[in-house]
C-alpha cells in the first residue's frame, strides 16, 4: 500500500465526509403503512404493518388476533356433539370441511367408524365445501387485481353449490351436519341429479374464469414471478395446501393418508406447479376445483346403500386418550389434537389451522415487493381470517 | 361567424352568453349522467349477471338522482390535520378542468362555445389541469393512502399525456389544422382514394393513432386497467379516500363527465364528430351545410360519444389493473415509440400524396 501524505489523507477524509453529507441529505424518510385492520383487501381484520421506501416494502409483519374468538378454550366447556357448531365457524367458507377432522378424531378415540354410505356423503360434502370456498377465491382474485366482473360470476355459481349444501344439510354456511358415528340425515330425494348438473356448471365456471382471468396478459404480468416461494422455503415455513403444491411439493393429505373417507375409492389427480409464484398458487387452486367436481361426480355414481349412522350411545362419552387427525381442507392442512379425560367434552383441543401457518411466511415473502404486489401475494396465499385467528 | 344563429334566428349577445353557460352545463352534466346510468349501472350489471338499479323510476332511471340526494345529505367531513382550504378546493379544480375542456368542443356547424384556432392544443393543455386537483387532493388529505394515490396519479397522468399528444399530432398533420371544427370538416368533406362515400374518418387512416389515443384516454381517466390512483383493493380509494358528501360527488361526476368529454374529443378527432359525410347531402364545405345540422349535429356527436364510452367502459369492466412500474414501462417503451413512428409515417404519406 502506498503511503499517503497528510494532505492527501485530509483531502480523502474531506471527500468522504462530503459524500456522507450528501447521502444523508438525499436519504428519504421511510413511511410506515398500516394495511388493515380495516382495509378492503384484507378480507377480514388482518393488519399488515409495512415500512415503505417509496412504494417498495422494506419490512413487513402481519399482526393477527383482531378476531380471536378463543375456540380452543371454548371447546373445553362444551360436549363433543356441541363442538361442531363452534368449529364450523373457523373457516367460514368451507364449514363442513372443518367438522370432519374433529369428528374423525373423536371417532378414532371411541374406536368406531362411520358406515360406508356416511363416509361417501361426508367426502361429497367435503369436496362441495372446497368448491364453494375456492370458487369464491377465484372470483375474489379478480377484485384484488382490479377486475370487478369475475367476483360476480363466482358468487353466481357458488350459489348453486351452497344450495346443494343447504339441500342436504339445512344450512348454507354452517351445516353442523356431521355426527360422531355418521351423519345427521341421508341425502334428500333428487339431490344426486341436481348435483350432476351443478358440477357441470362449475366446470363451465372454471373455464370461464380461466379465459377471463388466467389468460389475461395483465393478470399474468401481475402474478407471474411475483411472490416466489422456493420449494425448501415453503417446507420450512410449514405451508400446506395449494400454496405448498404450487412450490412443487407433491403432498396432499387426501391421497397420502388413509382415513375412513372415500377419496381413495375414486380416480383423481393432485396438481402441482413448479414455479412457486402467485400465478402457480392460483392455477393450482383452479385445477383443484376441477378435480373436486370430478371427485363428486364419481362419488355420486358409486354411492353405496346402507345406514348413515352407526350405533353410538345416546350420551356420548369419549374414552380417555389423545388423537390427532388432519385433513386436506380447502385452505390447507387442518388438524385437531383432541385430548379426552373420559368426560362429556374434550379436556383440551389444539386446532392446527392452515391459514395461520400459511400466513407466517408473509414477512419473508413481502420483503422488497411493491405495494400493489402485497395485495396480489396476500390474495394468492389465500387465507380466511377466521382460520388465522380461530 | 361572429353571431350564433340557430335555425336562422340571430340571437343577441347577452342571450348567447347565457345560452353558452347553460349549454356548457348541459354538455358536461348530461353526458356524465347518461354514462353513469347507462354504462355504470345498467351495462355493468348486464355484464356481471346482475339486474342493476330497478326501483327508482322506470328501469331505475332515477337512480342517479336518488344517489345525488343521498350524497348531498351526507356530512361534509374534513380531516383534522388536512390542509383545509386546498382540501376543499381540489374537487373543484378537477371539475373545472372538465368544463374548460368542453369549451372547444364543436357540436354543429354553428353550435360551438368557442371556435378556437389552436383548439386541440388548448384541450390537451387544460385536460392536464385535473392532475393538479388530484395531486393536491392526495396531499391535502393528510392520509398515507391518499398521498400514494395522488403521487401515482401524478406520475401516471404525466406519462400518458405524452402519447396522447403524439397520437393527436398524426390527426393534426392529416387535417392540416389544430382547429377541432376544421378537423371535423376535413374528415367529412374528405375522401379515401377518390371515394367519398364515408368521407375520410381518421379512425381508418389513423388507426394506430386512434388506438394509442384511446389507451392514453383510458389512463387519463384513471379507469381500469390504469386505475392505480384509485385502486380500491390497495389504496382504499386513493386520493378520494377522505372525501365525503358532495365533494365526493363532484369527484364522481367529474370522473364521468371527463370520460364523456374525452369521448367527444376522440369522436371529433377520429370518427367525424358532429358531421355526416358531406357527399350524402351534396355539401362541399362548412358554409354550404344546412342549418338543421345545428340540431342534429349534437345528437350525432352524442351517439358517437356513447360508442366511444362503451369501449372505454367495456375495457374497464373486464381488465385487471397494471402495477405502476409496468404502466410507466408501457407508456414510455411501447406507446411513445409507436406514436412517434405513426407521426413519421403520416408525415411521409402526407407529403407523398
Amino acid at each position: 500500500m502506498t503511503m499517503l501524505t497528510d494532505r492527501q489523507q485530509l483531502s480523502y477524509i474531506a471527500a468522504q465526509a462530503a459524500d456522507a453529507r450528501v447521502n444523508l441529505e438525499l436519504e428519504t424518510e421511510g413511511m410506515t403503512l398500516n394495511i388493515g385492520p380495516q382495509h378492503p383487501a384484507t378480507h377480514g381484520t388482518l393488519r399488515i404493518i409495512a415500512r415503505l421506501d417509496g412504494e417498495q416494502v422494506v419490512w413487513a409483519e402481519p399482526s393477527c388476533g383482531y378476531m380471536h374468538r378463543g375456540y380452543e378454550k371454548l371447546t373445553e366447556v362444551r360436549t363433543f356433539p356441541q363442538v361442531t357448531a363452534l368449529i364450523n365457524r373457523i373457516d367460514w367458507l368451507g364449514s363442513f370441511a372443518n367438522e370432519v377432522p374433529f369428528i374423525l378424531a373423536a371417532e378414532k378415540l371411541m374406536g368406531i367408524e362411520a358406515p360406508a354410505r356416511a363416509q361417501h356423503i361426508r367426502t361429497i360434502l367435503f369436496e362441495l365445501s372446497r368448491i364453494a370456498n375456492v370458487s369464491l377465491f377465484l372470483g375474489d382474485l379478480g377484485v384484488q387485481l382490479g377486475a370487478i366482473t369475475p367476483v360476480f360470476m363466482a358468487f353466481r355459481d357458488r350459489e348453486y353449490v351452497l344450495n346443494l349444501i343447504e339441500g342436504a344439510t339445512g344450512g348454507r354456511f354452517h351445516p353442523n351436519f356431521d355426527r360422531i358415528g355418521g351423519l345427521k340425515d341421508d341425502l334428500p330425494a333428487g339431490w344426486i341429479d341436481e348435483t350432476r348438473t351443478v358440477m357441470k356448471k362449475l366446470r363451465n365456471f372454471c373455464d370461464e374464469i380461466e379465459n377471463l382471468l388466467f389468460g389475461n396478459e395483465i393478470f399474468q404480468s401481475r402474478t407471474r414471478g411475483i411472490g416466489v416461494i422456493p420449494r425448501d422455503v415453503a417446507m420450512q415455513y410449514g405451508l400446506s395446501g395449494a400454496n405448498l403444491r404450487a412450490s412443487g411439493v407433491d403432498w396432499d393429505l387426501r391421497r397420502d393418508q388413509s382415513l375412513p373417507m372415500a377419496w381413495n375409492k375414486v380416480d383423481w389427480k393432485v396438481w402441482t406447479h413448479n414455479d412457486g409464484d402467485s400465478f402457480a398458487r392460483c392455477w393450482v387452486r383452479l385445477q383443484e376445483v376441477r378435480e373436486s367436481t370430478k371427485i363428486v361426480d364419481q362419488l355420486i355414481e358409486t354411492l353405496p346403500a346402507g345406514p348413515v349412522m352407526t350405533k353410538v350411545p345416546r350420551i356420548i362419552k369419549v374414552p380417555e386418550g389423545e388423537a390427532w387427525v388432519a385433513t386436506e381442507n380447502p385452505l390447507g392442512e387442518m388438524g385437531y389434537y383432541v385430548v379426552s379425560k373420559g368426560d362429556l367434552g374434550p379436556f383440551r383441543v389444539k386446532i392446527r389451522s392452515a391459514s395461520f401457518n400459511n400466513m407466517s411466511i408473509t414477512p419473508w415473502l413481502l420483503k422488497g415487493v411493491y405495494v400493489p404486489d402485497i395485495i396480489t401475494i396476500l390474495a394468492s396465499l389465500y387465507f380466511i381470517l377466521g382460520d388465522i385467528d380461530r | 361567424m361572429s353571431t350564433l344563429s340557430v335555425l336562422a334566428i340571430d340571437i343577441p349577445y347577452w342571450a348567447q352568453s347565457l345560452l353558452r353557460v347553460l349549454g356548457g352545463l348541459v354538455a358536461v352534466l348530461l353526458p356524465a349522467g347518461t354514462i353513469v346510468y347507462v354504462f355504470l349501472f345498467k351495462m355493468m350489471s348486464f355484464m356481471q349477471s346482475r339486474l342493476g338499479p330497478m326501483e327508482a323510476g322506470p328501469f331505475g332511471s332515477l337512480q342517479l338522482f336518488a344517489e345525488v340526494g343521498k350524497w348531498l345529505q351526507k356530512e361534509d367531513i374534513c380531516p383534522e390535520r388536512a390542509d383545509k382550504f386546498i382540501f376543499k378546493l381540489a374537487p373543484l379544480i378537477v371539475l373545472a378542468s372538465t368544463f374548460l375542456l368542453v369549451a372547444v368542443v364543436p357540436f354543429g356547424p354553428d353550435a360551438w362555445f368557442t371556435n378556437f384556432e389552436a383548439g386541440i392544443f388548448y384541450a390537451l393543455a387544460v385536460s392536464s389541469v385535473s392532475v393538479l386537483g388530484i395531486l393536491i387532493a392526495g396531499w391535502a388529505s393528510a392520509n398515507k393512502y391518499s398521498l400514494l394515490g395522488g403521487l401515482r396519479a401524478a406520475g401516471q397522468l404525466i406519462a400518458y399525456e405524452l402519447p396522447m399528444v403524439l397520437a393527436v399530432i398524426g390527426v393534426v398533420i392529416q387535417a392540416g389544422s389544430m382547429n377541432l371544427q376544421d378537423i371535423v370538416v376535413a374528415q367529412n368533406a374528405g375522401s379515401m382514394f377518390g371515394w367519398d362515400g364515408v368521407g375520410n374518418p381518421y379512425v381508418l387512416t389513423q388507426f394506430v393513432g386512434f388506438v394509442v389515443f384511446m389507451v392514453a384516454v383510458q389512463a387519463e381517466l384513471t379507469q381500469a386497467p390504469f386505475d392505480m390512483p384509485i385502486a380500491e383493493s390497495e389504496l382504499v380509494s386513493g386520493y378520494m379516500t377522505e372525501y365525503s358528501g358532495f365533494r365526493f360527488l363532484i369527484f364522481f361526476i367529474g370522473e364521468f363527465a371527463t370520460a364523456g368529454v374525452f369521448a367527444m374529443i376522440a369522436s371529433i378527432l377520429f370518427l367525424g364528430g358532429w358531421g355526416v359525410p358531406f357527399a350524402w347531402f351534396g355539401w362541399s364545405d362548412i358554409d354550404s351545410i344546412d342549418n338543421w345540422m345545428n340540431i342534429v349535429g349534437p345528437l350525432i356527436l352524442f351517439t358517437k360519444m356513447m360508442l366511444v364510452v362503451f369501449v372505454i367502459m367495456w375495457v374497464r369492466f373486464s381488465y385487471p389493473r397494471f402495477r405502476e412500474d409496468q404502466l410507466q414501462r408501457f407508456a414510455w417503451k411501447v406507446l411513445i415509440p409507436i406514436s412517434l413512428v405513426n407521426i413519421m409515417v403520416t408525415a411521409i404519406l402526407k407529403v407523398a400524396f
